[in-house]
């Protein structure tokens, strides 16, 4: 545990991740003004005191809306995790455990949904679902169940042959116990790790739908959004798409930090 | 070699079919009805009926299934809602550009990666090796969708060096390929670095050493060839991601590639030219390990075992 600590990366990821965490929390404090309230003859306004972002084409406060994304941002990333890590874990564990012809068709299934590049998947689903919230959890959860899916039935299979998990299974104790109580407790470092970078993944994701117009719909503010549409007003307001990328940047960099340090103090191995 | 390149063919085909019905399956989530969902509720009944039949949403689900895989199995995609011309036309003109994009991103990543990622391995601790890691910790964290316009701001609009968007000759590559394939150089750099250091603790890189051969033969005669290995296979899973950050990157840029044919389907909701956008677009990442897995194990024996 220490040795977790001590890690300077882990540390600093650590810190960065606990502002993003603090600035969701505390948003109706730390927002100047509703991530909503327009202001219509200020519109596209620079950074000023009363506004330290600047304001939008609807003359919105752009540091109240990226302070309010951070809340869709965070919600995206571990709901996505918590239900693909969840899905993830049952899908690989019946694998790992069934063995035989169960897990060869459970693995050409995986592969099959391997075989659509990154968000490709998840935009096909998000676009045939429609824009809303939950289609991109959807949307997400479908692409991200895989990767835990293969972790732990690779686990499984390598430790289901030990000693404890035959005296479990000799003691009487039920497929589904025996993963719980003896497996599961096995992979949560590696389960933690993958969760770390899973949820940087979600985030980039989300805000990826919510530039193409798949993702949150307006009014609410997505990062994403955000930035597709500063895009149009590059030039005479670049902080409109400057500070909500900023912010995606450096949550991402945080959580990377925590899961590159967590993997080297922990000395896990992961599949990336 | 032969057994090796028809065992990986074979093991293609059930991908092949998996990724083919999903796509099926995907078209036929949509809510409701989807020729409501097409035309809009207020389309006339005759024309909904009409389109229904065309689509052959009329018969039965089996019945879809099995007329969708013939036609596939003839290259036919449907034809587009929108503009009545075959989807497969469509793609296929928006194809090359879609290549182009990719190939240029892939040149970035190499030409950013393969020098950072040796000299930082060369000297690890220092100056170099920090660049290295300051970039490939960046170069994943920086989103393209937010990458791309600042390239537009800085170097078309605020230098006026390259042009803005579209696609012409190489000046019109140069940002959109930097766009797509940063934050591949990212990943790259940071795995041939990785690879080689592992690579020079080798006791064959003693021997080398102790028979006196230069730091710089030992490096990339001995250490890189080895090395390169692993980064073959990244770099090949990498490309076919390639194609999917195309969507973004073609939406950021105008590029008249099959990502931004897949977007405006989207937006048009020309389901049958989604269905064909995104079955193309999988299908080539298939095609494409495939051939990294063909390559690979051209270039190490040990793999067709």
């Amino acid at each position: 545990m220490t040795r977790v600590v001590a890690n300077r990366q882990v540390l600093a990821g650590l810190c960065i991740v606990a502002l993003f965490v603090l600035v969701a929390a505390l948003a109706p404090n730390l927002a100047p003004v509703g991530p909503t309230t327009q202001n219509l003859s200020e519109d596209l306004r620079p950074p000023s005191t009363a506004h330290p972002f600047g304001q939008d084409k609807l003359g919105r406060d752009v540091l109240s809306r990226v302070v309010y994304g951070a809340r869709i941002s965070l919600l995206v990333g571990v709901l996505v995790v918590g239900i693909s890590a969840v899905l993830g874990l049952g899908i690989g564990a019946l694998a790992g455990y069934a063995g035989g012809r169960s897990d060869e068709l459970i693995m050409r299934g995986i592969d099959v949904f391997l075989a659509f590049p990154g968000i490709l998947l998840a935009i096909g689903v998000a676009a045939v679902l429609g824009p809303s919230l939950r289609n991109v959890l959807l949307a997400l959860c479908a692409i991200g169940w895989t990767g835990y899916a293969r972790l732990v039935r690779g686990e499984v299979l390598a430790w289901r042959e030990r000693e404890f998990v035959s005296a479990a299974v000799a003691l009487g104790a039920t497929p589904g116990r025996v993963v719980w109580r003896h497996i599961v407790p096995q992979l949560l470092t590696p389960l933690v790790v993958q969760a770390t970078f899973g949820v940087a993944g979600a985030i980039v994701a989300e805000a990826s739908l919510s530039f193409l117009g798949l993702g949150v719909q307006p009014p609410t503010p997505s990062w994403g959004a955000m930035i597709n549409d500063g895009r149009s007003f590059l030039l005479v307001a670049p902080h409109v798409a400057l500070f909500p990328g900023l912010a995606m940047v450096l949550i991402v960099l945080g959580l990377q930090l925590l899961g590159d340090g967590l993997r080297d103090a922990l000395d896990v191995r992961t599949e990336d | 070699m032969r057994a090796y390149v028809l065992r990986r063919l074979l093991l293609a085909v059930p991908t092949v079919l998996g990724v083919v019905t999903l796509v099926f399956v995907l078209v036929h989530l949509i809510p409701g009805d989807p020729v409501d969902v097409m035309l809009g509720e207020t389309a006339r009944a005759a024309d909904k009926a009409q389109l229904r039949r065309r689509l052959g949403l009329d018969r039965p689900l089996a019945t879809q299934y099995v007329r969708y895989l013939y036609h596939l199995a003839r290259g036919d995609l449907g034809r587009s809602l929108q503009s009545g011309r075959p989807v497969r036309d469509l793609i296929v003109a928006r194809y090359p550009a879609t290549v182009e994009l990719a190939g240029g991103a892939l040149l970035v990543a190499v030409l950013c990666a393969a020098p950072l990622g040796i000299a930082a391995a060369a000297r690890p601790r220092s100056a170099l090796d920090a660049a290295c890691r300051a970039l490939a910790v960046v170069g994943t964290a920086v989103p393209n969708f937010w990458l791309g316009p600042f390239l537009i701001l800085v170097f078309a609009i605020g230098c006026e060096w390259l042009p803005v968007s579209g696609r012409g000759g190489v000046a019109h590559l140069v940002l959109p390929a930097v766009t797509l394939g940063m934050g591949m150089a990212a990943i790259l750099a940071r795995m041939l670095r990785g690879s080689l250091l592992e690579r020079l603790g080798d006791d064959y890189i003693s021997t080398a050493r102790a028979k006196g051969l230069g730091e710089r033969r030992v490096l990339f005669k001995h250490a890189l060839r080895n090395a390169a290995l692993p980064v073959v296979t990244i770099l090949g899973l990498q490309a076919g991601g390639l194609l999917a950050g195309a969507i973004i990157t073609e939406t950021i840029f105008a590029w008249p590639g099959i990502g931004r044919l897949t977007l405006l389907a989207i937006q048009a909701r020309d389901y049958p030219l989604v269905q064909g956008c995104i079955l193309v677009i999988a299908l080539s990442y298939v095609v494409v390990n495939l051939g990294t897995d063909l390559l690979y194990g051209l270039i190490d024996p040990r793999v067709r075992s």
